[in-house]
């Protein structure tokens, strides 16, 4: 019965996994399901229901803007700080270099922020945050 | 120019005024904000007239509205956070009805441009900063503190966080304004090929049939972006009021 199931890839497989069955495609689906599980209760992977009506593409789309929007306006809060800086303090162009880097920096933050993967440094929101479904 | 997907965000001047150098005309964007504030306070104060205890349809809506906007104000701002409730309402009300009005066919789309959504951000920023400084004076900075950071480190963290908050006001309204162009772009774009597709003869109308399924989705699916970025707009706003009624939280 066994070999019966996998005439095809026997050869390669059998190598590369040793004698030890193969897992068939049912515990494979109730692993995966295990995992998610699991990934969902330690508040990792994707959300169970974020509250959006959309389609699959339309919440992808939306959090693709999301994140995008949140790392370019740390770019740009930077530099633009930075410009700042040079023109009224005269420090051209350690200012805007500095100041640059340190906005990618915001930016990432803010990214790892809005994904939910860095803690806010606020404590009450924080314990809110979890609570509460993101926007997306 | 039919076909040019940028025409429609283009400013007109209706009626030029130019005060000491100035350039106060009044745009097509000016009279479409003035349409925005018009038609929501007119829905507003038309459906709540009657105050029925039994809602009308229409009387529901607004109730509907209310309510949302008083919920997600109170869950993330907390009842001191309600002080805040007619700014937040009044802006997600001009943001919804701007995108809507801007799904009319012809119709000017106000939140398309950088520089109104960009206003918006900087009124919620500077209303934080201002609430937050008077109420909280220069325990307000530790905004840009995070706890259980060592000292030596604070040097490099606290311009990060400053930063970080400055690039709100422009997260904001990029977000918003970015959903906004796209989508009226997008729209624009798939509804040219119906017509470029058309002018093809027998075989380029069966072609246009996909595009033209395709604006039609695009539309619905326009709607709903229109909800979800006035949504996302307030949702955003109460949390960094959040941030001036409880700073720090500890």
């Amino acid at each position: 019965m066994a070999t019966g199931k996998r005439p095809d890839k026997s050869g390669s497989v059998e190598g590369a996994q040793g004698a030890g069955k193969m897992p068939t495609s049912d515990e494979l689906d109730s692993r995966r399901r295990s995992l998610e599980a699991k990934l969902v209760s330690k508040g990792v992977g994707p959300k169970p229901s974020s509250g959006d009506k959309g389609t699959e593409t339309a919440s992808g789309v939306a959090q693709a803007m999301k994140l995008s929007s949140e790392f370019i306006a740390g770019v740009l809060a930077g530099a633009g700080l930075g410009w700042l800086a040079d023109r009224f303090l005269g420090t051209s162009p350690w200012g805007l270099i500095i100041l640059l880097l340190l906005g990618f920096c915001a930016g990432t933050l803010n990214i790892l922020r809005s994904a939910g993967r860095v803690a806010e440094n606020r404590g009450v929101t924080s314990i809110k945050e979890a609570n509460r479904d993101k926007p997306e | 120019m039919s076909n040019d997907p940028i025409h429609q965000f283009h400013i007109n001047k209706w009626i030029p005024i130019d005060v000491g150098g100035i350039d106060l005309s009044f745009t097509n964007s000016s009279a479409f904000m003035l349409a925005t504030v018009g038609v929501a306070s007119a829905f507003l104060y038309l459906t709540s007239s009657n105050r029925g205890l039994i809602p009308t349809r229409l009387q529901s809506v607004s109730e509907m509205a209310y309510e949302f906007v008083a919920s997600t104000l109170r869950e993330s701002a907390g009842n001191a956070g309600m002080k805040f409730f007619p700014f937040v309402f009044s802006l997600f009300m001009f943001v919804l009805v701007a995108n809507m009005l801007g799904m009319f066919p012809y119709f000017f789309t106000v939140t398309s441009q950088i520089i109104v959504t960009f206003a918006l951000a900087v009124l919620v920023i500077g209303t934080v900063l201002a609430y937050g400084f008077m109420k909280h004076g220069f325990k307000f900075l530790g905004v840009f503190v995070p706890s259980g950071v060592p000292a030596p480190l604070l040097l490099l963290v606290v311009p990060i966080e400053i930063i970080s908050f400055l690039s709100r006001p422009i997260s904001l309204s990029v977000r918003l304004f970015a959903n906004m162009l796209a989508g009226h772009i997008t729209l624009k774009v798939f509804a040219g090929f119906v017509a470029s597709l058309g002018a093809f003869g027998a075989i380029g109308i069966g072609g246009a049939i996909l595009p033209l399924a395709m604006t039609v989705a695009l539309t619905g699916l326009e709607f709903l972006v229109a909800f979800l970025q006035a949504y996302v707009f307030t949702v955003l706003t109460c949390m960094y009021l959040n941030d001036a009624v409880h700073p720090g939280g500890h």
